[in-house]
């Protein structure tokens, strides 16, 4: 009896610990650790040597392309049916096309935007890249309070995909029973945007397509209205979550979370992140969503929605998307500042 | 002879046949018992004779009926899926209604009206295990102390689902059922309110937390260490101080100049344990309601230590550009 229970014992602690350790997905040490903010304060960014390794790699810049004289013929007479690119020579002109099908179809090709006569507009991929490229110009010019003189270019979301690897579409949530059962707003399902939390599984669609409020935290001692619901603070707390995973950074990156919502206190990484805010919000509403008609069904979300953007969409898991190498310094065609 | 003298009990006393209790006039109890070889390993090898009446077996069936409200809704919430009820079950969650419900008790059922019904089945049937408490320490001529100490716990239960929300006006501050749900909630509710760090009461609850931790392994590691010398009898030596009391009370005023007596441990360790939650009720209770902002309030008072900045100045954008926050 006692000799079968201890063998039991042994037996399931051998188990759990096989089972510990093959499934808790482990960070392999040494892990990096670099502070930030004050002593004490806990502002420091963890990082493993290994994850490190891969990240890097995963975002080192492309072969370069050379670069094209402005002056010259103009792509508008030389080309039929320019729509954006109208400031541009012809090799200017060319040469964006060029990085296009090297960033984002470098294996369909030119006919994944073109039918046989380039100029024609009948295929939906190509207005999409119009749009793209609309996009791209906008960013580098008018969001400079978010992407500095690094700016953006096609391969920051495409990196050689013809569509980006981290799109967002609402999200429904898994099936559901009807009736009298408790429906919890979308609360207490794991999923990768809600950080296999138990926060709401949609985080994007409140506070990148709507402008539901952030701002969740009393700012005053003492109460004087009726502030955020608990149930609201868990809705901005999905989308932190988000983006603390988009940027591969933990809260203390922006917040000293002794005070969250104190602006003199935090870092100055926090403004950058506001107006980056400010800026997914216009991009979904202006350019994402409204190209809805024109994607095809499997384009489209499960509930019928287009692809849309978040802050992994550029970031992929770094703070500074392509840790922070400027491509676009190299493409003034789309918007981007030269290097001084 | 075999003796206590490992942290696992390696001697298992037993009767020969199941002790049935002292007897107490004009109470007719249950005869049943029977002896468990590994409860034995952790406790008293002796099962039974329990004694469930009508507030216990009324407590069991609230219990189960919120147990059932919860699990049901749960089990619901994945289309009654049973590989994703398993899956997902740490993460299922029955949320309150939401703000615009206020504290109206009849919401529809499926915006939080089960949350409604799930919390008073529990609150009744936590209530009945209480009473139920209460009087079989009365039946056996006991002091009350579990049970006063069971109601401190209570009083923080009902606190967090009931009597906060009804001061906010609003059952959905209270707490969602499910098990990351509430420690989200937990999150949530702290950053919600300005840090509870800064809440004087939940520094006390932490202080009497930790504190019952030490003081549970001070006195566990005591009494198992003069084990050898009969000092698990604990009582005995309150009355009759044996060598085993001598030596470990000489222990701690070696150690530390002071030591607890074999009774005023028990007093310390019941304040602590009860304090804690007491404590941190409190705390629960005055935020939203009083103060907004803990961290705030610490400035105000002076407890919150200004840092030297490190960073450059960082202004709010919203204030200089405007634009939703």
């Amino acid at each position: 009896m006692r000799l079968a229970l201890s063998l039991i014992g042994v037996v399931a602690a051998t188990l759990l610990t096989a089972a510990m350790l093959l499934t808790a997905g482990w960070v392999r040490p040494p892990i990096i650790g670099v502070q930030s903010g004050y002593r004490g304060t806990g502002q420091e960014q963890l990082i493993s040597a290994q994850n490190k390794r891969i990240l890097e790699a995963a975002n080192a810049l492309p072969a370069p392309i050379d670069k094209a004289s402005p002056s010259g013929e103009r792509a508008t007479s030389a080309y039929k049916n320019v729509k954006v690119l109208t400031d541009l020579s012809t090799d200017e002109f060319n040469r964006v096309m060029v990085a296009i099908t090297e960033w984002v179809s470098p294996e369909q090709g030119c006919s994944y935007c073109h039918v046989e006569n380039f100029a024609d507009d009948g295929i939906y991929t190509k207005i999409v890249a119009r749009r793209m490229i609309g996009m791209t110009r906008d960013i580098n010019r008018e969001w400079t309070s978010h992407v500095g003189d690094v700016g953006v270019t096609c391969y920051t979301c495409h990196r050689g995909q013809p569509v980006p690897k981290h799109i967002w579409f609402e999200n429904p949530g898994g099936p559901h029973a009807g009736g009298m059962a408790a429906h919890n707003y979308g609360f207490g399902h794991p999923s990768k945007s809600n950080g296999t939390t138990a926060l709401p599984v949609d985080p994007f669609n409140p506070h990148l397509l709507g402008d539901d409020n952030l701002r969740v935290e009393g700012n005053t001692a003492l109460p004087t209205t009726q502030g955020a619901s608990i149930q609201q603070t868990e809705q901005s707390f999905s989308l932190m979550i988000h983006m603390s995973q988009a940027l591969g950074v933990n809260c203390t990156f922006c917040h000293n979370t002794r005070a969250f919502s104190e602006w003199s206190q935090s870092a100055p990484q926090r403004a950058t992140a506001w107006h980056g805010l400010q800026m997914v919000r216009e991009l979904n509403a202006v350019y994402l969503e409204t190209l809805k008609p024109l994607y095809p069904v499997n384009r489209l979300g499960p509930l019928g929605d287009s692809p849309k953007a978040n802050c992994a969409t550029c970031h992929q898991g770094v703070s500074k998307p392509l840790y922070g190498q400027s491509l676009a310094k190299d493409f003034p065609e789309l918007g981007g500042k030269a290097a001084p | 002879m075999a003796y206590y003298q490992n942290i696992f009990t390696q001697v298992q006393v037993r009767a020969e046949t199941p002790d049935p209790g002292v007897p107490i006039p004009g109470m007719q109890r249950t005869s049943w018992a029977t002896f468990s070889h590994l409860l034995g390993r952790i406790g008293n090898a002796q099962i039974g004779p329990i004694y469930l009446g009508y507030l216990g077996s009324l407590s069991l069936v609230f219990g189960f009926i919120a147990f059932e409200i919860i699990g049901l809704n749960m089990w619901a919430s994945v289309n009654w899926d049973p590989v994703q009820f398993v899956r997902q079950l740490p993460w299922l969650a029955l949320e309150p209604p939401k703000p615009q419900y206020g504290i109206k008790i009849f919401p529809p059922l499926s915006e939080g009206g089960w949350w409604l019904f799930a919390g008073f089945f529990l609150t009744s049937s936590v209530l009945l295990w209480w009473w139920r408490m209460y009087r079989r320490a009365r039946a056996l001529g006991l002091g009350t102390h579990t049970a006063w100490a069971f109601l401190s716990a209570i009083w923080l239960y009902l606190v967090l689902g009931f009597i906060r929300p009804l001061l906010m006006g609003s059952w959905s501050e209270a707490v969602p059922f499910g098990i990351f749900p509430h420690l989200d909630w937990t999150a949530a509710f702290s950053i919600r309110y300005g840090n509870l760090f800064y809440n004087p009461f939940h520094m006390l609850s932490i202080v009497f937390l930790y504190g019952s931790a030490l003081l549970f392994a001070m006195h566990g590691g005591t009494i198992l260490a003069v084990g050898r010398f009969g000092g698990e009898r604990e009582i005995e030596q309150i009355l009759d101080r044996g060598t085993a009391s001598e030596r470990a009370a000489l222990f701690w005023r070696w150690t530390m100049g002071f030591n607890a007596t074999m009774e005023s441990i028990h007093r310390w360790a019941w304040w602590f344990a009860v304090l804690c939650p007491l404590s941190g009720g409190i705390g629960i209770l005055l935020t939203g309601t009083v103060v907004d902002n803990w961290y705030l309030w610490g400035v105000m008072h002076g407890i919150a230590p200004e840092y030297p900045h490190v960073f450059p100045a960082v202004v709010d954008p919203a204030l200089v550009t405007g634009g939703a926050p």
